[in-house]
């Protein structure tokens, strides 16, 4: 059996890799978090005009299939709420209602101007400001409705930031 | 003499109405001489206003009569006045084509209208509508209940009176 | 009859069933309570305003250009149609002439506007029945649409195109080819997706006799578009009061004969091949000139007040604008057609199944954002 001492421009392998080789190491945080990230499932909640944009995503021009990403109607067994529209006043209590029905862990995208802040309505009578006012926010997209492209930013964003946590979760140990 | 003075009237203010609507100006009259009307033309639209207690029965007339046969309620709209708030209601005929408008004013401290529901069963969520934003109570209406806002919201924003708000965070 | 047996020798009772504000087939948030027996639907109560963003009232403290972004946003599916109404509104105050070569550009958008909302209800009504195929093939389509709306306006949805006097910007060069070309692949397309769904067997045991709507009840309520001309009621605005330059096209409308679900779906797959109709031979009468009337950034126009309808992919939406003569509206009132379309709900769910009200709810082609303003 000839092992490799380190010829060339590859690494001396460690002890562990020389007497079991083969065997992939990893924190499990981090590993866990590769699984999450690459199969993340949003919930169907579109509210108004940018659910149309969000749909065009999931669709066969701009796949979101290829990230492992499909939708799945109910709050039970979904990962990620992508709140894309205008939160009403009205529709408050339902949105947190369902947030509280989604298990952890559970991340939210922000899509949409109407969602960050209000959007064109800053000055309604009946529009919520922004939906971190209600639920916590984890990426937002900005754009009236943000293009396909600007929501696959997005996803792959909340992608890093599962990873980013899971390492900074291992270091503070 | 006459003829003069309505020659200057057609140069000051020039005819739109197309050649129903001249057609219906002509019969309007003798079909609601019942009714305590004015007749007028705003831009393109005959235009008659009512009293509120006359409303309803000048509804169905309209809609019941051969020679008018307004079946279909195009638009119910409350437009606030500083004094008093003004019903609007757009009707039209789906077999001869015309259209006419009716206006009704209510006062803004009691508000209140014979509902129409029981001649168009459109105007059913436009008058819901109207409670919700402007306070206009329908008697008649089968239920009244918020449409458009949520319960125990205080106000009525579709009034001049309520304020724009400024841009607040909650 | 077998259920009925059963029912007398079992106690039942009723139970409520709520199709949330979140719902897969609502199209939109829109919640239903429903009073169930068994399989089948007793009463139905709708509850609407879970998308109430105060547009009407936003209108008033807007000039008159920046209101043209809001109407974008009312029945976002159809953004181009309600920017012409709008325009045209302001237009008949102010008594403007739109030059010849506006108008053209602007039906030719129009319709396709109209072309790509029904090859999304199209798709959406395929997914509601259960089919999934179909939608895949409209959404590769209606890319295609909204590849050419961001050559020409800029933007993939709200548009922001049609302004008061005329339209934004010229086309660009290569307008007529691009177009030339996408309505063959758009003539592809719908073949591919008439042979797919609509005389399909599953699909017509779906939809045929579910949902009628006869013409009575139609005008009753005030129904306008499709889902009136699938009733047999022929009224069409480009038709009967005709606007803009739709006089000089050859176009047929077509009419249903029973008002059911099939129906409603067929009259707008009809609807589009019109529609390509109608461009074609708007493409082939394209003059040159002007594409704007100069007017002033702040608009007054004269005191008074104009009633506009306009035919939308949805049916008939009507703007009644009360100027007082500054430059912002007094009251903006829009007619929105699916308020309309939508309240015949309570009468057509009555005696039918839970499956049957996804399919019935999905052929009224209801856009939320209109419904609640």
């Amino acid at each position: 059996m000839e092992l490799n001492s380190g010829s060339g421009n590859q690494e001396p392998l460690s002890i562990l890799n020389k007497a079991a080789p083969g065997v992939i190491t990893a924190k499990s945080e981090e590993l866990i978090a590769l699984a999450r990230k690459n199969s993340l499932w949003p919930m169907t909640f579109g509210l108004a005009c940018c659910a149309i944009e969000m749909i065009s995503t999931y669709m066969a021009h701009h796949d979101l299939d290829r990230f492992g990403v499909v939708t799945f109607p109910s709050p039970r067994q979904s990962d990620v709420m992508i709140v894309a529209g205008t939160v009403v006043k009205k529709m408050a209590e339902p949105i947190k209602i369902l947030y509280e029905q989604m298990p952890e862990p559970k991340w939210v995208i922000a899509m949409g101007s109407c969602a960050t802040n209000g959007g064109p309505y800053y000055r309604s009578y009946s529009v919520v400001m922004g939906v971190d006012h209600i639920i916590p926010v984890d990426v937002y997209v900005p754009g009236c409705p943000p293009r396909p492209e600007a929501l696959l930013d997005g996803i792959l964003s909340l992608q890093k930031k599962i990873v980013q946590d899971a390492k900074e979760r291992g270091r503070k140990g | 003499m006459a003829e003069k003075d309505k020659a200057e009237e057609a140069i000051e203010s020039p005819n739109r109405l197309d050649a129903k609507s001249i057609a219906l100006q002509t019969i309007l009259p003798s079909t609601l001489s019942d009714f305590e009307v004015a007749i007028d033309t705003e831009f393109d639209l005959l235009v008659a206003t009512v009293t509120p207690e006359d409303l309803k029965p000048m509804c169905l007339v309209l809609r019941d009569n051969n020679e008018t046969t307004f079946d279909y309620l195009l638009l119910l709209c409350v437009v606030d006045y500083e004094d008093y708030l003004q019903v609007v209601y757009h009707l039209y005929s789906t077999t001869l084509k015309h259209t006419l408008v009716i206006k009704t004013n209510v006062s803004p401290e009691e508000p209140s209208l014979d509902s129409v529901t029981s001649v168009w069963k459109g105007a059913d969520w436009y008058e819901r509508e109207a409670h919700d934003l402007f306070g206009v109570l329908f008697s008649g209406h089968p239920s009244l209940s918020p449409l458009l806002l949520y319960e125990g919201f205080e106000g009525f924003p579709g009034r001049r009176s309520y304020e724009m708000p400024e841009y607040k965070e909650w | 009859m077998v259920d009925q047996d059963i029912n007398k020798k079992l106690d039942t009772v009723q139970m409520m069933v709520n199709m949330g504000p979140q719902h897969p087939s609502t199209h939109g948030v829109f919640r239903m309570v429903l009073a169930v027996d068994g399989e089948r639907i007793v009463d139905v109560e709708p509850h609407i305003g879970y998308l109430h963003r105060g547009s009407e009232k936003l209108c008033e403290g807007e000039i008159y250009v920046q209101i043209v972004t809001l109407f974008d946003r009312l029945d976002y599916l159809s953004n181009l149609n309600n920017e012409m109404v709008f325009c045209r509104a302001v237009e008949k105050l102010m008594d403007l002439e739109v030059p010849e070569r506006a108008e053209y550009i602007r039906v030719i958008l129009c319709e396709l506007n109209r072309v790509a909302s029904h090859l999304l209800f199209i798709g959406t009504f395929g997914l509601d029945v259960g089919a999934m195929t179909p939608s895949m093939y409209m959404f590769r389509d209606r890319e295609k649409i909204q590849s050419l709306f961001e050559a020409v306006t800029g933007a993939r949805m709200m548009h922001n195109y049609i302004r008061i006097g005329g339209i934004k910007n010229d086309v660009p060069e290569d307008f007529d080819q691009r177009m030339r070309s996408l309505i063959v692949e758009l003539k592809k397309g719908l073949e591919e997706a008439d042979k797919l769904l609509s005389f399909n067997e599953i699909f017509l045991a779906r939809t045929k006799n579910i949902g009628t709507m006869s013409a009575k009840m139609a005008i009753e309520y005030g129904v306008s578009g499709p889902s009136l001309r699938a009733s047999g009621v022929p009224i069409d605005i480009r038709k009967d009061h005709p606007y803009s330059i739709y006089d000089r096209f050859d176009f047929g409308i077509p009419i249903g004969e029973v008002g059911d679900c099939w129906d409603r779906y067929y009259v707008r797959l009809e609807e589009v091949r019109q529609s390509i109709s109608i461009m074609e031979q708007a493409l082939d009468q394209l003059p040159d000139g002007d594409t704007i009337t100069p007017t002033r950034f702040l608009l007054r126009p004269p005191k008074g007040e104009v009633y506009v309808r306009g035919e939308n992919p949805r049916g008939e939406i009507g703007v009644y604008m009360i100027s007082d003569g500054t430059d912002k509206p007094y009251r903006v009132k829009v007619r929105p057609p699916s308020f309309c379309n939508l309240m015949t709900i309570k009468d057509l769910l009555i005696d039918t199944y839970i499956a049957d009200a996804v399919v019935i709810l999905g052929s009224l082609d209801i856009v939320l954002g209109e419904v609640d303003r």
